[in-house]
């Protein structure tokens, strides 16, 4: 599957001017709100006709505004999940889901009926009215809906940010299972940080109507450049393991390329390989093997890029066996370690200030 | 007390068969005219609307003049219906159901298009996207959940129908037993001394129908958004 994107187009006061393309897995369209995300959803789904561009799933081309094509969206096979839930309140949510099954498209990959309720877990829900349920089990109805119209490609656009925290912790591993479970190809548009970085395989970061960065999640967290999309808050790298054991004082034991690391209790069967995101502010940097310290996680490796901000910051890249971390810590502390690229350090990281939302299944 | 006599009797069957047609002719125009206002943006859109609500706007002794002078016997349009299929419409009942039904259309067609504007757009987008071609979208979502609007519209456009007096007299006249309306037959028993009965009659019906009418379109809008949002 490829998805290719080349759209162009002038609002009054904003350019749109962007272009990427998508494969199998999971591709997050990041950026913040007033991006142009929406819209670049909306001209893919057929709702938006841009005034230049060029649309094309796999081999077929959507839109081209050159080739005078714009195919209407019920010809598109392109599930869409909204923002907010758009459960058509007039039907049961089997109604919504047979809706799709009726007028989606039969064939190819048919999606299975009784998998796709159990991944998402609506299978008790069928004989509700949409209005009786949670705002996460709409969603999960919604989703379920989109895929039993066997879409080549699924734009779910900011799926979860009409959700309070809460609901979206709730819904998460759903979509987590879903990534895991579905052949079809997701196309994940938001700008919270910590969903993309649980979710998504690729990540297109734009800013301000164009592209900046584009790459795997891993490399994508891991570019001290990209600091300023993510927020000074939200920065950090992504940081592969392996569940190894849960220990009697509470604590879980992960294996990572860079040695052990141990967090707080996961929710995770041992062999599962997690991504955890470090978050760069609650990272310490050192030059020599600390002792007699509380933190745990203490990761040797060697820096391999420095990034000044605008203020009294830097962000500091540490290489270590193919992984990434991002450390954020004073222009003082760079001046006084005397850090510079290719230094030796140690990066040394508090298991407590791993949050459980900050971790996905890898 | 009441009075129902033959003239009176014919006046009240004719209103309501002249006012379930009119409803019923213009109930789908209508709905059609509500969607392309509220969905569609098209040339023309503007001049459509100001004609939609034309009837609401100019005197009905003008419409009704209006009609006679298209579809009376020397009009264009009366003229080829009289020609070609032989029927004539000026003075007859199936005369006065045109007139009541453009005369209802206009507040027909503003009761679904408010309806029709309470729908998130959305919903139909998600309907496309999951596969359904637009016309299945329009009958599959907008309808239904337009349909309390519906009701509602065709309520009344049925009272105004029923009520119709200024246009129906000057395109079919006030003939009894042919096209003598309730409102029209109110209008000549008042001009004939002796007759106060029968315009009392009839006056004391049109509440009645009204009245009706009025409380079913609210337990119909009830049961029917009800039913939407399933208890």
């Amino acid at each position: 599957m490829t998805l290719s994107v080349s759209i162009r187009h002038q609002f009054s006061g904003f350019n749109l001017d962007i272009m990427f393309s998508a494969g199998s897995g999971v591709t997050a369209l990041f950026g913040r709100s007033g991006a142009g995300k929406s819209t670049i959803a909306q001209a893919i789904s057929g709702a938006f006709a841009p005034k230049e561009g060029h649309i094309a799933l796999n081999e077929e081309v959507l839109f081209s505004s050159d080739q005078r094509v714009n195919r209407p969206a019920h010809r598109r096979g392109i599930g869409y999940v909204f923002q907010q839930d758009l459960l058509f309140p007039h039907f049961s949510v089997q109604g919504n889901l047979e809706y799709a099954q009726r007028y989606g498209r039969s064939g190819t990959g048919e999606t299975n009926l009784s998998e796709l309720l159990d991944i998402l877990g609506i299978n008790h829900l069928l004989h509700r009215r949409p209005v009786g349920l949670s705002g996460g089990e709409r969603q999960r109805v919604a989703i379920a809906r989109a895929l039993l119209s066997n879409p080549s490609l699924l734009v779910m656009d900011e799926p979860l940010s009409a959700l309070d925290d809460p609901r979206k912790a709730e819904i998460l591993p759903y979509i987590e299972r879903l990534r895991d479970h579905s052949k079809v190809p997701i196309l994940y548009i938001s700008h919270s940080v910590s969903e993309i970085a649980r979710l998504a395989d690729q990540v297109v970061t734009i800013d301000s109507g164009r592209v900046i960065k584009t790459g795997s999640a891993t490399d994508v967290f891991a570019d001290p450049n990209i600091v300023p999309q993510l927020g000074l808050q939200s920065a950090g790298a992504l940081l592969t393991a392996t569940i190894e054991k849960h220990e009697d004082d509470g604590l879980t034991k992960l294996q990572s390329a860079s040695g052990p690391i141990y967090l707080p209790r996961l929710d995770a069967e041992i062999g599962q390989t997690v991504r955890v995101r470090v978050l760069a502010q609650d990272v310490m940097l050192s030059t020599v093997q600390p002792e007699n310290i509380s933190a745990l996680n203490v990761i040797q490796g060697r820096v391999s890029a420095i990034k000044f901000g605008r203020g009294p910051g830097a962000i500091i890249s540490v290489e270590s066996a193919g992984n990434t971390i991002l450390a954020r810590v004073t222009r003082r502390s760079v001046q006084a370690l005397d850090l510079e690229i290719g230094s030796s350090c140690f990066a040394i990281i508090k298991s407590v200030s791993v949050a459980p939302n900050q971790i996905g299944r890898g | 007390m009441l009075y129902f006599g033959e003239q009176e009797l014919a006046a009240i069957l004719l209103s309501l068969k002249v006012a379930i047609w009119a409803t019923f002719l213009s109930l789908p125009f209508a709905v059609w005219v509500a969607f392309l206002l509220v969905r569609r943006r098209f040339w023309g859109r503007e001049i459509l609307n100001a004609l939609v609500h034309l009837p609401l706007i100019l005197p009905p002794v003008v419409t009704g003049y209006l009609l006679l002078m298209f579809f009376g016997r020397a009009g264009f349009a009366g003229q080829i219906l009289n020609d070609y299929f032989g029927i004539t419409i000026a003075f007859q009942w199936t005369g006065a159901v045109l007139a009541a039904a453009i005369m209802a259309f206009p507040l027909v067609v503003r009761a679904v298009r408010l309806s029709i504007e309470q729908i998130n757009p959305d919903l139909e987008h998600a309907a496309l996207t999951l596969g359904a071609r637009p016309i299945a979208v329009f009958f599959t979502i907008t309808l239904p959940m337009a349909l309390p609007g519906i009701v509602v519209g065709a309520i009344l456009g049925f009272a105004k129908a029923l009520g119709e007096f200024g246009a129906t007299i000057t395109f079919v006249g006030n003939i009894p037993n042919q096209t003598q309306t309730i409102p029209s037959a109110i209008y000549g028993f008042l001009q004939m001394p002796g007759k106060d009965q029968g315009a009392l009659t009839l006056v004391f019906v049109s509440i009645v129908i009204s009245v009706t009418a009025l409380l079913l379109s609210e337990w119909l809008a009830r049961r029917v958004q009800r039913r939407m949002h399933g208890q």
